[in-house]
C-alpha cells in the first residue's frame, strides 16, 4: 500500500492578477520507503503542491484528495496538520541559513520540536537530539547541541536541519531542493546521508529538485511538472534513458553532461514557460514542443499508460530517432592566438578594521598566474567563497589588487587612473549573475543597452537607437522592445539584454560571472548557445566563472580550479577531465552527477489510454 | 523567445469556461487599479482637491458672502454685548470676536496652510534626497559626517530654536518655511539615505561603474529612478506635519503675522480670553479644517505607499466558492472524475 497517494490535486491561487492555476489535477502515489522525485523548472508548481499538502498555503483554493497513512491530508483541520507536521511528515528546506533561527541553539530548536509532539523529559529529548545529530555526521554532538547556527557550515547546517526532520522518525520526509544552495561536494555528502538515513530508518523521501542528473542517481520514481500539470510520470531508471515525454526529452537534451561534446551547441526548448494565469485548450507544453502537430493544440492529451508503468501526458510516442545527441566536434587550437589578458602573481589582502587597535587581514587572493588567448574561452570553477568572483573583478579592474599585475591588451590596469580608466572599460565588460539584479528596474530597456554609447560618446539620438536595435537582433531579443522596463522580460531575455550592454563597445575581454546558474536548464541551453554563437562570429573573448563543472565542461577550451584564493590545476578542458591531477578537482570531478545517457527503448508499448482534462475537477465544482 | 511578455490565447469559441486573456499591465495601470480599489485613499484625494479648490478659490468666498476676510463687521457680526454672533444665513460659519467672518478667515487660512505644507516639504524633500543620496552612496567619512549633522538636527528642541529666531528676525511667512524645512529634511534624509545604500551595492550600480560611468550619471540616472517611490511617499507625508508645525507656530504668535489668517492663528484667537467658552465655532471649525487636511493628506501618503510598494498584500481568498467546489468534489470524485 502506497504511503501517501494525491489524486487530482487542483490548486488555484488568487492573486491580484487573476487567479494563478498553480497545479491541475495531479496524481502520483509514493510507496513507502521509496525515494520520490518531483522534478520541473522554476514556476512548475513542485514546491506549491508540497505546501499545499502539509497545509503550508493559506488563501489557496485546493481541491481533490491525497492520502496519508489512509487518511485525506486536504480535509484536516489546521490542528491536526499541526500535529502531523514533524512528527509524521518531515521538511527539509533549500536554505539552511534561513531555515535555522540565528538567535537560538540548534540544540534547542530541535528540542523544541521533540517537546511540541511528544511528552518526554528535557533530558530525554537532549539524549535524543545528541544521537540523531551524531547520526547525521555532526562531530562532537554532544558538545556542539549548545552551538547558534553561524558556527556552523553550509553543509553542516543542512545536516542538522535534516537531524531535525528525521529526529522523531517520521515515516515521510520532503525535501525541497536540499542541496541546491550548497556547493557540489557537498551536495553529494548531504545526499548519500539522506539515502544512508532511509536505509536505516525506512524513511520515504519525497525530493523536489531541477537538477535532472541528481534524481536520476537517486530517486526510484520521479514525476516530471510543467506549468502546474503533470506530464510524465514513471521510474527514474526508464524516464531518464527513454524518456516518454517530449519535454523530458527536451530537458535532458538541454542539460550540457559528459555525452554532449564542448563546442557543440546544446538543444534548447525553444520558448519560455507559459504563464500560469491562462490556460490553453491543448497541451499545456505545445508551444515549446519541437513535435507540435495541430492536434496538440486543439485538444487536451490523454494520459498514455505503458507497460514499464511510466505515464506521460501527450498524443504522440517519442520515436528512436530522437534519442540522439548532435556529434562531438574537434575543439580549435587556441595555442598561437595573442593573449589578451595577462595576469601575474595577482595577490589580494581584504584588512578588516576593527575600531580599537587590531587590525585582521584576509588573504583571498595569494598569487594568481593566468592568461587568456584571444577567441578563448577560459573557464574558472571552484566552490562559493574560494575568491574567482573576486578576481574576476580584479581583472575588471572594480577592485585593484594588492600586489601583481593584470595587463589587459598590454596595457596594465591598474596604473590608470581618471580619464584612461574610463578609456579601459572599453576593453573589458562583465555580464553578472543575476539577471533580475544588473538590470535597472526604472530604467529602458533600449537605455540600459545604449549606456555604453552614451557613456564613451559613441553615439547618439537615432543613431544610438539604431545601434542597439542592431545589438538586440543579434542577441536575439525582439527590437521593436526598445521601449519596454527590465520587469516586463523573463529571466533568459534580461539575461540576452546584460550579453547585448557587454557587447555594446566591442571589449577585447568579456567576463561572464555564473551567467547561468539563475536560469532553468531550458533556458540555460539558450543562453549558453548564444554564447558560443556570438563568439564564433565575433571572435570573442571569454572569461567564464561558475560553480558548475557540467556547463563549464560545455563552454571552455581552458579551465582553471581555484580552491582558498589559489589555482590548484590549469588545463585543457578536455585533458582537465579525463585526468584530473590535483585531489581537489578529483573531489569536484567524482561530485559530478549526470543522468544516464539517452537510449531509447523501443520494446515499450502503451497498454492504455486514458482522456485526461485539466479542469476535471473545477468543471463538477462550478 | 522574442514576445513572451504577453501570453495572446488562440481563440476557443466553443469552450467560454477557459477563455480569459492574460494581460500585461504596466506599472502605472496596476498603481491606478490599486488606489480606484482603496476607497479611503479615494475620499482623501476627494477631499484634498475640494480643500485645493477652496483655498485657490478663497477671494471668490470673500465676494460670493461679501466679508473681505480682515474687515471687522461690529454691526453685524456681534451681539448688542460685544460676543461673537454664531452660524447664521449671514456668518455660514459664524463670526470671530472682532466680527471677522470665519468662513472666509477659513479659506485664506487654507491658502497659508496648503502653501506652507506644500512649499516646506518640497523643500524639505529637496535638501532630504541630495544629503540623503550623498551620504549613502560615498560612505565612509561622507556618511559619518552628514549622519552627524543630521543627528544633531534632530537633537535641536524645536521650539525653544524657533522662539529664539522668531524673537531675533521677527515673525513671517518666510521665516515659518525656513524654521519647518530646518527641522523636517532629515528624516527624509535618513530614508533615502538608508535606500541609497542599498541601492549602492547592487549589481545594477556595479554593471555602471564597470561602463566607466561616473558617480554623478549613477547618482542621478541609476539611483534616483529608484528612489521616486520613497520621495512621492515621504514628501507626501511631509505636508501634514508642516501643516500642524505652521498651525503650532502661528497658535504661539511666532508664525503667520496678524490679522492675516490662519488657522493656527484662528485658534490661537480663540483661546485668547476663554471666549471658545461663549463662541464654540471659534475652535470646531479651524479645528476640524486642520484635522481633516491633515488626516487626508497622511491618508494619501499612506495609501500611495500601498499602491506604489504592495509589498506583502494578501489577497482574500473566495472563501464562499473554495468551500462549494471542495464539498462538491468529495461528493463526485469517489465515483471516478474523468481524470482518475
Amino acid at each position: 500500500m502506497p504511503l501517501i497517494e494525491a489524486h487530482n490535486v487542483t490548486i488555484r491561487i488568487p492573486t491580484e492578477d487573476g487567479i494563478i492555476y498553480a497545479a491541475n489535477s495531479i496524481s502520483f502515489s509514493v510507496e513507502a520507503g521509496e525515494v520520490f522525485g518531483i522534478a520541473g523548472e522554476s514556476g512548475s508548481g513542485k514546491s506549491v503542491l508540497m505546501q499545499a499538502i502539509t497545509g503550508l498555503l493559506p488563501g489557496a483554493e485546493i481541491s481533490g484528495e491525497v492520502l496519508f497513512e489512509g487518511r485525506d491530508l486536504l480535509k484536516m483541520s489546521q490542528q491536526e496538520l499541526q500535529a502531523l507536521r514533524g512528527s509524521h511528515i518531515g521538511m527539509v528546506f533549500q536554505d539552511p541559513l534561513s531555515s535555522l533561527h540565528p538567535y537560538f541553539t540548534i540544540g534547542s530548536q530541535i528540542t523544541e520540536m521533540i517537546h511540541a509532539h511528544s511528552k518526554v523529559s528535557a533530558a530525554e529529548a537532549r539524549a535524543m537530539t545528541v544521537d540523531m545529530l551524531g547520526k547525521v555526521g555532526i562531530e562532537n554532538a554532544e558538545s556542539r547541541f549548545d552551538d547558534y547556527p553561524h558556527q556552523f557550515s553550509g553543509g553542516m547546517r543542512q545536516r542538522v536541519m535534516i537531524a531535525m526532520a528525521l529526529v522523531l522518525h517520521p515515516p515521510l520526509i520532503i525535501a525541497d531542493e536540499p542541496t541546491t544552495a550548497l556547493d557540489v561536494t557537498v551536495q553529494m555528502q548531504i545526499m548519500e546521508l539522506l539515502d544512508e538515513m532511509r536505509k536505516s530508518f525506512g524513511t520515504t523521501i519525497i525530493m523536489i529538485t531541477h537538477d535532472l542528473g541528481l534524481l536520476a542517481n537517486i530517486a526510484d520514481h520521479a514525476m516530471v511538472m510543467y506549468a502546474g500539470t503533470r506530464l510524465e510520470i514513471g521510474a527514474t531508471r526508464g524516464m531518464f534513458s527513454a524518456p516518454t515525454h517530449p519535454y523530458t526529452l527536451g530537458l535532458l537534451k538541454s542539460s550540457p553532461s559528459s555525452e554532449t561534446a564542448q563546442g557543440t551547441n546544446l538543444v534548447p526548448i525553444e520558448g519560455n514557460p507559459p504563464s500560469l494565469l491562462d490556460r490553453p485548450q491543448g497541451c499545456i507544453f505545445a508551444e515549446r514542443c519541437p513535435d507540435v502537430q495541430a492536434l496538440c493544440r486543439s485538444t487536451y492529451p490523454p494520459v498514455q499508460i505503458y507497460d514499464d508503468g511510466a505515464e506521460a501526458l501527450c498524443h504522440f510516442v517519442p520515436g528512436d530517432k530522437d534519442m540522439v545527441l548532435p556529434a562531438r566536434a574537434a575543439s580549435p587550437d587556441h595555442a598561437s592566438r595573442p593573449i589578451v589578458v595577462d595576469v601575474q602573481d595577482v595577490r589580494l589582502t581584504f584588512t578588516a578594521k576593527s575600531g580599537f587597535g587590531k587590525k585582521r587581514s584576509i588573504e583571498v587572493l595569494k598569487g594568481i598566474d593566468l592568461q587568456i588567448r584571444k577567441g578563448e574561452t577560459f573557464g574558472l570553477v571552484g566552490e562559493s567563497g574560494c575568491g574567482k568572483s573576486t578576481l574576476a573583478r580584479v581583472i575588471a579592474g572594480l577592485i585593484p589588487a594588492t600586489s601583481g599585475e593584470v595587463t589587459l591588451d598590454s596595457v596594465p590596469i591598474h596604473s590608470v587612473t581618471g580619464e584612461r580608466w574610463r578609456q579601459m572599460r572599453r576593453h573589458v565588460q562583465l555580464v553578472f549573475q543575476d539577471p533580475v539584479g544588473s538590470l535597472n528596474p526604472r530604467r529602458r530597456v533600449g537605455a540600459i543597452i545604449g549606456d555604453p554609447f552614451r557613456i564613451h560618446n559613441v553615439a547618439h539620438g537615432e543613431e544610438q537607437k539604431r545601434q542597439v536595435q542592431e545589438l538586440m537582433e543579434m542577441v536575439g531579443l525582439n527590437p521593436e522592445h526598445y521601449n519596454r522596463f527590465p520587469s516586463e522580460f523573463s529571466g533568459g531575455q534580461r539575461q540576452r539584454i546584460g550579453i547585448a550592454r557587454a557587447l555594446a563597445i566591442k571589449p577585447s575581454l568579456i567576463i561572464f560571472d555564473e551567467p547561468v546558474s539563475a536560469l532553468d536548464v531550458s533556458i540555460q541551453a539558450q543562453i549558453l548557445n548564444l554564447m558560443h554563437e556570438l563568439q564564433r562570429d565575433l571572435n570573442l573573448t571569454y572569461l567564464f566563472i561558475s560553480h558548475d563543472l557540467s556547463v563549464v565542461r560545455h563552454v571552455c577550451d581552458k579551465i582553471a580550479v581555484m580552491d582558498a584564493g589559489q589555482i590548484v590545476e590549469l588545463n585543457e578542458s578536455d585533458r582537465l577531465f579525463a585526468d584530473p591531477q590535483h585531489p581537489f578537482t578529483c573531489k569536484l570531478l567524482s561530485a559530478i552527477k549526470d543522468p544516464p545517457p539517452l537510449a531509447g527503448n523501443s520494446d515499450r508499448r502503451i497498454i492504455n489510454t486514458r482522456p485526461a482534462s485539466p479542469n476535471a475537477v473545477m468543471m463538477e465544482a462550478v | 523567445m522574442t514576445n513572451q511578455t504577453t501570453h495572446p490565447k488562440a481563440p476557443s469559441a466553443d469552450n467560454g469556461k477557459i477563455s480569459e486573456q492574460v494581460v500585461q499591465r504596466s506599472s502605472f495601470e496596476l498603481t491606478m487599479r490599486r488606489i480606484l480599489k482603496d476607497p479611503a485613499l479615494l475620499t482623501a484625494v476627494v477631499f484634498i482637491v475640494l480643500l485645493t479648490l477652496f483655498a485657490v478659490f478663497a477671494p471668490l468666498v470673500a465676494y460670493w458672502t461679501g466679508h473681505d476676510p480682515n474687515t471687522q463687521f461690529r454691526e453685524t457680526g456681534m451681539s448688542p454685548f460685544g460676543l461673537p454672533v454664531g452660524p447664521n444665513h449671514e456668518f455660514l460659519l459664524g463670526a470671530d470676536q472682532l466680527g471677522r467672518d470665519v468662513l472666509v478667515r477659513l479659506a485664506y487660512g487654507a491658502r497659508i496652510s496648503l502653501a506652507v505644507g506644500v512649499l516646506a516639504a518640497l523643500a524639505s524633500a529637496l535638501i532630504g534626497i541630495t544629503i540623503g543620496m550623498i551620504s549613502g552612496f560615498f560612505g565612509g567619512w561622507v556618511d559619518v559626517v552628514l549622519g552627524r549633522i543630521m543627528d544633531l538636527v534632530m537633537s535641536v528642541p524645536f521650539l525653544l530654536c524657533a522662539l529664539a529666531l522668531v524673537s531675533v528676525f521677527g515673525p513671517s511667512l518666510g521665516l515659518s518655511i525656513g524654521v519647518i524645512v530646518f527641522f523636517s529634511w532629515t528624516t527624509m534624509g535618513r530614508v533615502i539615505r538608508a535606500e541609497t545604500a542599498s541601492l549602492t551595492k547592487r549589481e545594477f550600480i556595479e554593471a555602471s561603474r564597470s561602463l566607466g560611468a561616473g558617480p554623478i550619471s549613477i547618482l542621478i540616472r541609476d539611483i534616483l529612478p529608484n528612489l521616486s517611490v520613497p520621495i512621492i511617499v515621504y514628501t507626501t507625508m511631509m505636508i501634514p506635519s508642516s501643516i500642524v508645525f505652521e498651525a503650532t507656530l502661528s497658535f504661539l504668535g511666532l508664525g503667520i503675522t496678524p490679522p492675516t489668517a490662519s488657522w493656527g492663528g484662528m485658534l490661537a484667537d480663540a483661546g485668547a480670553n476663554s471666549v471658545y467658552l461663549v463662541a464654540w465655532w471659534l475652535v470646531i471649525f479651524p479645528g476640524i479644517a486642520l484635522l481633516t487636511s491633515t488626516l487626508a493628506f497622511n491618508i494619501l501618503g499612506d495609501g500611495l505607499r500601498d499602491a506604489l510598494d504592495p509589498k506583502g498584500r494578501r489577497i482574500k481568498p473566495r472563501k464562499k466558492k473554495s468551500v462549494l467546489s471542495g464539498w462538491l468534489t468529495s461528493r463526485k470524485t469517489p465515483e471516478g472524475g474523468p481524470n482518475q
